[in-house]
């Protein structure tokens, strides 16, 4: 019980500190690109610092209970997913059978919590935030399943996130077959829009609905949100590398340099795609996902699932 | 209380309030973004939702119609909040003064919802960015004395 704790505090904590640097990084390489200097390395940390010393406003309108408890439980499934990843990626040995489903189910926990503490503000901006959210969310969860399920096939169907790097680890990385290089290009996509980031950032989008989904988010609340999406820029990067990129080494010290390599290409991907894009309107981002994604997914899998009957690793 | 304030002064978050101006004030609000004065240095942003916000920059006469709505988006942010009057408008309302269609000048409507409300202003028509700038910095100073 004690260990389970721990492994909690630590993962969550490291995770949040983790994901506001990466933010930090995100904002400066924008300012660079758009030649400015962009803010000091400790900018994200002051900014959740100064919303916790802030007022908290519930708007008259508002359904109280649900608007204040949606952001405390957002960053809880954030720490809980946390905790899960590190713990398969340090010691894959000891991870529990459906753990990948888990993580699936706890990483809509954030884009849930912020469509029902949007619908509970009573604002229309928000209620036209959420209600792209959703659409968001309904358009890149299919892709992102079926490109996670051509690793999950490729591993010999193993839904434990241990599993899934251990076999990477005999057999070599998923990545390096046509399948898993068709799933992870749609899994970074998927990414991007689980982020929220440019191009798929129509659910906040602050010159049209002004901050959508938290316009009315004010102090501690907003900053929980705020650290909740830190995370999850920590994590999803890291969801990749477990299940297409094998994980962590940790037989020799070029392992831990590989890993970070591969974290950093993940996030400077990220940043990358934000910065080269304009929005999308919620149409376009539904055809792109259901009609441009979906079918590479589907490929992928009916590959995969050919490569392994016939007995073709690299298929 | 301290490590507060500092966290305030370092992280300045502005929602922009047109009262009525001739949208010169707001171009040169904006031109604090662009590459030349990046108030983004400085840990400032533009944000979207004034609950969001800390500083109120206020440009404009305050005509009868917009101020119940400015002293409404007062009430609506988060305090502790700045007030930056900008320009000769928000400031005295200029060469209007006299008008039919005038309220109250800017720091008055904000008097009259909140007295304690700190309020700077920010001379000129319109006023350079550079003082802009010196009058966020004066703000954060000003927090200090919290
Ligand atoms: S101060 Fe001058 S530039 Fe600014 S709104 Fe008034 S008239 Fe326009």
């Amino acid at each position: 019980m004690g260990s389970i704790v721990l492994t909690f505090i630590l993962a969550a904590t490291g995770t949040l500190v983790l994901g506001l640097v990466l933010r930090w990084v995100d904002r400066k390489v924008t300012a660079m690109v758009q030649w400015r200097v962009g803010p000091p390395w400790y900018q994200t940390f002051v900014d959740v610092l100064k919303l916790m010393g802030k007022e908290n406003l519930v708007p008259v309108t508002a359904q109280g209970t649900g608007f204040l408890l949606a952001p405390m439980i957002a960053l809880a499934g954030s720490g809980v997913t946390a905790a899960i990843l590190w713990h398969a990626i340090a010691i894959p040995s000891q991870a529990f059978v459906g753990d990948l489903i888990v993580v699936i189910y706890l990483l809509i926990l954030p884009a849930l919590m912020t469509m029902l503490g949007a619908a509970a503000s009573g604002n229309p901006h928000a209620a036209i935030g959420a209600s792209r959210e959703m659409k968001l969310l309904l358009s890149y969860e299919l892709p992102m399943v079926l490109a996670l399920l051509v690793a999950v096939a490729q591993t010999g169907w193993s839904f434990k996130l241990g599993g899934i790097i251990e076999a990477q680890a005999a057999g070599g990385s998923v990545l390096l077959s046509i399948s898993g290089a068709l799933a992870i290009i749609v899994a970074i996509l998927c990414m991007q829009a689980k982020l929220g980031q440019v191009p798929f950032d129509l659910a906040e989008a602050e010159c049209e609905i002004m901050s959508g989904v938290y316009v009315e988010y004010s102090g501690p609340s907003l900053a929980m949100f705020l650290m909740s999406r830190a995370m999850l820029l920590a994590l999803m990067p890291l969801l990749l590398i477990i299940v297409f990129w094998g994980g962590l080494y940790t037989g020799a010290w070029w392992g831990y340099l590989t890993f970070a390599g591969k974290y950093f290409v993940l996030v400077a991907l990220v940043t990358l795609i934000r910065n080269t894009n304009p929005r999308l309107r919620i149409d376009q981002t539904l055809k792109f996902f259901w009609f441009g994604l979906t079918p590479v997914a589907v490929l992928a899998l009916v590959l995969a699932l050919v490569g392994i009957a016939k007995g073709l690793p690299w298929l | 209380m301290a490590l507060k304030m500092w966290a305030l002064r370092k992280s300045l978050w502005v929602y922009h309030v047109n009262a009525g101006a001739c949208n010169n004030c707001d171009i040169e609000v904006l031109e604090l973004l662009t590459p030349r004065y990046d108030i983004e240095r400085f840990g400032m942003i533009l944000v979207g939702s004034p609950r969001h916000a800390d500083v109120l920059a206020v440009t404009g006469v305050c005509t009868r119609q917009a101020m119940p709505r400015l002293q409404e988006v007062y009430m609506q942010t988060a305090k502790p909040c700045v007030v930056l009057a900008i320009g000769a408008c928000a400031n005295a309302q200029g060469i209007f003064t006299e008008a039919y269609h005038m309220g109250l000048p800017v720091d008055e409507a904000i008097k009259a919802v909140d007295p304690n409300a700190i309020i700077i202003y920010v001379p000129g028509c319109p006023p350079k960015p550079e003082s802009m700038i010196d009058a966020a910095v004066k703000g954060m100073e000003l927090l200090k004395t919290l």
